[in-house]
């Protein structure tokens, strides 16, 4: 059994720390994981990508072309990615950002408005998490006790935005807990 | 000892760190940054010194007097930065002075660009600098034996008093995965006291000389002679290799190294679950290389194909261990493109359909 997504954005939208959260939860879990980054010539604001293996067995490839699923934060991330998917994965679209549907017919696909829901929630910066509880709703690739664990670890140095990150990661696990498909 | 989630960089530098590496000299450069960056953080912890030097020319020599005073020393570079460090790579050889050089390499020729590549295999095993030398070379495919070969490197080093070279692609250095570190670990070499080193002098003992100058030839051929004795030691006690399929039969046999090799189980068993067989052999240490390892693996197959970041490198080292004795293939990317297990099970079911093209070399 293994669970591997491409989470991508742009920089600054905690795409890379969501990959990291959901690799130590695997872990945690005792399973198998790898993150592996983008680290191409970019700027600040430019895209940035991660690619997350979680896993019964020793993780083969840490480089996977054609995911199990895509998390698409915004329209480059899309437009780049969508068409890797593996046929019958999982597909995410924030679209609080992204103002076109899905052009694959062979894919679940859960739009979502991640920046909405975030802003609705007071956690202005909190789209990110709402992705991850997306993904883990849909998908089960780790528990979601298990990741909320890992949030009071990443931001024990900042107390007050744990409970407001814990918040957006279940709404955004209900989400996704309603169109689980089990990729 | 729990498991953490670390970069092959910061794992390779906390590795260092618990063989006992209290000194870093080094120089930036993508895509291994996190190195001194993490030495910079940790090695005042440990009452160790890091310097930023001024140049990666400056780092290696202070790499050759740190190490000259016998204590266990550390730099690390990517691929243009090391060949900077050349010159001084061939002085710590000469000197026999034991080292730790790190290259997770990048994608070149010249500045070339920062993305992952294998592309300094031969510079490393082969082609460092001027005179006979070798270096042992080491090459990790997970950020947990990143972090095993790191600590073993600086007994290697001891033991041989000869530079030991951890040569990573730049998916080793940026990739993060579960890493432990074992409590209380031993040496893997008996090693003697440093009575070589240069630590000062009362007037006690016979001043130690740390010198690969040698103006009298019959004294260098002696010396050359000396090296070559313990090249030829490396070759017969430190091979280092792993294999995957070959207890069962099968039709191919796949040589690759470090990250490539991951991609190319992943290949393996997908073709698996269609009923293709595969054996794969994945050398560790790239000098010695492996070659016993691979000549006998090619025997039970029909042909063997290399995979490589590179435009052919290793694939040298295949030949010379199969001797022409079965078809050999070849799959690369370069630039800081990188492989996928897609390709490498099109390239391996083109193998078997006869599409592909054999390495025919005149």
């Amino acid at each position: 059994m293994q669970n591997d997504v491409i989470m991508a954005g742009f920089g600054g939208q905690g795409i890379l720390l969501i990959g990291k959260i959901l690799a130590y939860a695997g872990m945690h879990e005792g399973k198998e994981v790898s993150w592996l980054p983008s680290y191409g010539p970019e700027m600040r604001g430019g895209t940035a990508n991660c690619t997350v293996v979680i896993s019964d067995r020793p993780v083969g490839s840490p480089v996977i072309r054609s995911p199990r699923a895509v998390v698409a934060m915004n329209l480059p991330s899309l437009d780049k990615f969508e068409p890797d998917v593996r046929p019958g994965g999982l597909l995410l679209i924030n679209s609080s950002l992204i103002n076109r549907k899905a052009a694959r017919d062979d894919l679940t696909v859960i739009e979502f408005p991640a920046n909405q829901i975030a802003n609705e929630l007071g956690n202005r910066r909190g789209a990110n998490m709402v992705a991850l509880g997306v993904y883990l709703g849909a998908t089960e690739a780790v528990s979601l006790e298990e990741v909320v664990e890992v949030v009071r670890e990443t931001f024990a140095a900042k107390p007050g935005v744990i409970e407001i990150n814990i918040t957006a990661l279940h709404r955004g696990h209900e989400i996704g807990a309603a169109c689980a498909v089990g990729v | 000892m729990t498991k953490k989630l670390m970069k092959g960089s910061e794992a390779i530098g906390e590795a260092a760190v618990q063989a006992g590496c209290h000194l870093f000299f080094g120089y930036p450069i993508t895509p291994q940054n996190e190195i001194p960056e993490y030495m910079s953080m940790r090695l005042p912890q440990v009452g160790g010194t890091f310097v930023q030097a001024e140049s990666e020319v400056a780092a290696s020599n202070m790499l050759y007097g740190a190490a000259g005073s016998g204590e266990r020393v550390m730099t690390s570079s990517s691929s243009p930065g090391v060949s900077l460090m050349a010159e001084a790579i061939s002085y710590l050889a000469g000197a026999e002075l034991p080292v730790v050089i790190v290259n997770i390499m990048r994608a070149g020729p010249g500045l070339g660009g920062i993305l992952p590549s294998q592309n300094d295999y031969l510079q490393s095993t082969k082609g460092m600098a001027h005179g006979d030398f070798r270096l042992l070379v080491l090459a990790p495919w997970s950020v947990q034996e990143a972090a095993d070969l790191v600590q073993d490197a600086f007994d290697l080093a001891d033991y041989y008093r000869n530079p030991v070279l951890i040569l990573g692609d730049g998916l080793i250095g940026q990739m993060m995965e579960p890493v432990e570190f074992a409590e209380g670990r031993e040496p893997i070499k008996e090693l003697p006291p440093k009575d070589w080193a240069a630590t000062g002098n009362d007037g006690s003992k016979p001043r130690s000389v740390i010198n690969s100058l040698f103006l009298d030839p019959e004294e260098l051929e002696r010396h050359n002679y000396h090296l070559k004795e313990k090249y030829d030691r490396m070759e017969r006690d430190e091979v280092r290799f792993e294999t995957s399929g070959l207890d069962a039969d099968y039709d191919l046999l796949v040589v690759a190294y470090g990250t490539v090799a991951r991609v190319c189980s992943t290949a393996i068993e997908e073709l698996a679950d269609r009923g293709v067989k595969v054996g794969m052999v994945r050398p560790v240490s790239l000098f010695p290389y492996p070659y016993r390892a691979v000549r006998e693996a090619a025997r039970k197959a029909k042909a063997v194909l290399v995979v490589e970041l590179s435009m052919g490198q290793m694939i040298e080292d295949v030949r010379l261990a199969i001797e022409g004795s079965k078809p050999l293939h070849f799959l690369n990317r370069t630039g800081g493109m990188l492989v996928s297990p897609d390709e490498v099970v099109d390239k391996i079911q083109a193998i078997s359909e006869g599409s592909s093209q054999e390495v025919v070399h005149a």
